[in-house]
């Protein structure tokens, strides 16, 4: 295990040094940033000074390499246009974009797991063709547009729900959050659904298939042999089985969320990391890019760390060995 | 009073294409502490009629007529919950392939425990005690050991003893054993064998005993029925039966047995193929392939007593001995 780990942190650190490299180019590439950040009628001098000021008169190859020296030291730039560190700047809004991203990814296998599991157990029902159908929708639908949809029914016509910003935030553990009060609830509600209705359909769809493989088993039919109670086959037996792929595909879904959660964070104003990286793009804010760039790089390798640990316990057949 | 008595058991499969009657009036009866051999080709009907017994046929297929007496009592009709309390308790089954029925992410104390647990009413501990004494009883070394594996852990042959433990722990009047040494190399067949032998005879269970494999029957069943396209076609007392088989389909079994055949010889067969039960020719299902066949076999022959306790469903059938 320890040795696995130790492996693991190798190619993490690997990937880092190849993504920093592509994120810093692919950045460089997209545009200049002193065309939109220095005034127009500055004068020659001004500009000159501005520019060496932030770096940029440098040939790209140093940049990088002051770059890469000051990232060593844990400060990923200062944002141009804040004139904050990037990385604090990221941190600010992380609790936001967190609690939006786990908040969906909880209602998705709250309603779509027992849904999944009905469907997979009576795949001929009238209620499970339903079900099917409109996992269909979820799939197909636009986020944009089911936001909007979302904010005409439960804020504008009836009233219910807010539809923009945190509300009241409690603190815990030095950040602010959302959920830990009622009126922060009802302003999650929204758009942690909106976030959610991708994540229902596939977990009702990897479930249900699932469960109906898992069905036809020699095992599950054995445990019927033994005379286990349709309970017990169906919450034990089958169930740890299917839970598998379903980890698997919730935690990929978990990294994409909390990185690109960047539309459902516009039509609700939830202001999170997506919004953020949206608004550094729009005035070539390069710092806060590639800083922003590198977090989610390293949350998806821990992601997928985690995930592989958990198969562990679910699975007992694997064993995380040092093994290439 | 019979173990098990099924008389004239008919389960079909009610499938797009037709009506598949895998099953189609089938009896036989079992002693205490008796077995009887349920032998066939694959798709004569062999395993449904196990699955039968247990109440254990999905849909599309049912049984649509007969009794199963199990003990007396008809099991035929018993609600789930009167036959879950039955399967795994008093009527227990073996599966042919032990890589596939133990669940895989599962340790084998938990699929012994909620066994025990399914039917008894008593404290873990015991439950688990219980678990290691059947495991014990069927010769795998170190069962405290064991019981925390998981089933990955094992050989084939130890997931086989396993699943005969498991099979074990209520001490079943019944066990239907479907080719549970099939999947096994010889060697390791042949103790399983003289182990559930041991253990029928001790306990008084009957069982049966469905394989394809005539040696196996020969050494262990008292009684051996024979199933060709869903239904009996000669029945009677083992070595009866083997030594002198009536049916054309049992001698040709008997024949096709490798290590009866002289050295040299070309292996002998039955020619073609298990006729497919969605289109069962008129009359005898077996006269297609069947060298004595005439214009008498276009209607089934019933089932009749040719010598006593000893049935064929034959209109040519041979003369006892000469096999």
């Amino acid at each position: 295990m320890a040795l696995y780990l130790l492996r693991r942190l190798m190619q993490s650190g690997f990937v880092l040094v190849a993504m920093s490299l592509l994120v810093f180019l692919g950045v460089y590439a997209v545009g200049d940033p002193v065309e939109i950040l220095i005034s127009p009628d500055a004068d020659q001098e001004e500009r000159e000074r501005a520019v060496r000021a932030l770096g940029l008169d440098l040939p790209l190859w140093q940049q990088y390499a002051v770059f890469v020296g000051r990232a060593l030291q844990g400060d990923l730039g200062r944002s141009f246009v804040f004139n904050e560190p990037a990385i604090q700047l990221i941190l600010q809004r992380m609790p936001a974009t967190l609690e939006l991203a786990f908040g969906s990814m909880f209602i998705s296998i709250l309603i779509g797991l027992p849904l999944g599991l009905y469907a997979g157990l009576k795949p001929e029902g009238r209620l499970s063709k339903t079900i099917m159908a409109g996992s269909i929708l979820g799939f197909s639908l636009p986020s944009f547009w089911v936001g909007l949809m979302l904010i005409m029914l439960f804020a504008v016509q009836l009233g219910w729900l807010p539809s923009t910003g945190r509300g009241e935030t409690a603190l815990l553990f030095g950040t602010r959050w959302s959920f830990l009060t009622a009126d922060g609830l009802a302003h999650i509600l929204l758009p942690a659904i909106n976030l959610s209705l991708f994540k229902i359909s596939l977990v009702i769809r990897l479930t249900r298939a699932g469960v109906r493989e898992t069905m036809l088993m020699d095992y599950v039919k054995f445990a019927r042999a033994k005379g286990l109670t349709p309970f017990r086959i169906t919450f034990v037996h089958v169930f740890k089985n299917i839970m598998i792929p379903v980890v698997t595909v919730l935690g990929l879904e978990l990294g994409g969320t909390i990185a690109f959660s960047v539309v459902t964070e516009s039509v609700f104003a939830w202001p999170g990391m997506g919004k953020l990286i949206i608004d550094s793009i729009n005035v070539l804010d390069r710092p806060v890019i590639v800083a922003y760039l590198m977090m989610i790089v390293l949350m998806f390798i821990i992601i997928n760390l985690v995930v592989d640990i958990v198969y562990t316990l679910l699975d007992p057949r694997v064993r995380l060995e040092g093994k290439a | 009073m019979n173990t098990l008595e099924v008389k004239n058991l008919c389960t079909h499969f009610f499938t797009r294409a037709g009506v598949v009657k895998a099953v189609d009036g089938v009896s036989f009866s079992i002693g205490r502490g008796k077995v009887l051999g349920l032998v066939g080709e694959s798709g004569s009907g062999k395993t449904v009629t196990g699955f039968s017994i247990l109440g254990l046929v999905d849909p599309p297929g049912r049984i649509v007529s007969g009794e199963i007496r199990f003990k007396g009592q008809n099991i035929v009709g018993l609600g789930e919950e009167e036959l879950r309390r039955l399967r795994g308790n008093r009527i227990a089954m073996i599966f042919q392939d032990p890589m596939m029925t133990l669940n895989p992410v599962l340790r084998v104390d938990t699929q012994m425990i909620e066994t025990v647990l399914a039917h008894d009413n008593c404290s873990r501990e015991e439950a688990r005690q219980r678990s290691r004494d059947a495991l014990g009883m069927v010769g795998i070394p170190s069962p405290d050991e064991r019981l925390k594996s998981y089933p990955h852990q094992f050989s084939g042959g130890m997931r086989q003893r396993v699943a005969i433990a498991i099979a074990l722990l209520h001490r079943p009047d019944l066990i239907v054993a479907d080719e549970p040494t099939t999947a096994l190399d010889v060697t390791i067949q042949g103790q399983i064998l003289a182990e559930v032998q041991k253990l029928a005879t001790n306990l008084g269970t009957s069982l049966v005993w469905i394989t394809h494999d005539l040696s196996v029957v020969a050494g262990l069943a008292d009684e051996i029925a024979v199933m060709y396209a869903g239904r009996v076609v000669e029945q009677g007392e083992v070595n009866t039966v083997l030594d002198g088989p009536y049916h054309p389909y049992t001698h040709g079994l008997i024949g096709s047995v490798p290590s009866r055949n002289k050295r040299g010889e070309p292996l002998r067969q039955i020619p073609g193929m298990t006729p497919s039960l969605l289109s069962l020719p008129a009359g005898c299902a077996f006269k297609t392939r069947c060298t004595r066949a005439d214009a008498a076999c276009e209607t089934m022959p019933d089932l009749a007593e040719l010598s006593p306790g000893h049935l064929a469903r034959c209109v040519h059938p041979h003369q006892g001995a000469e096999a």
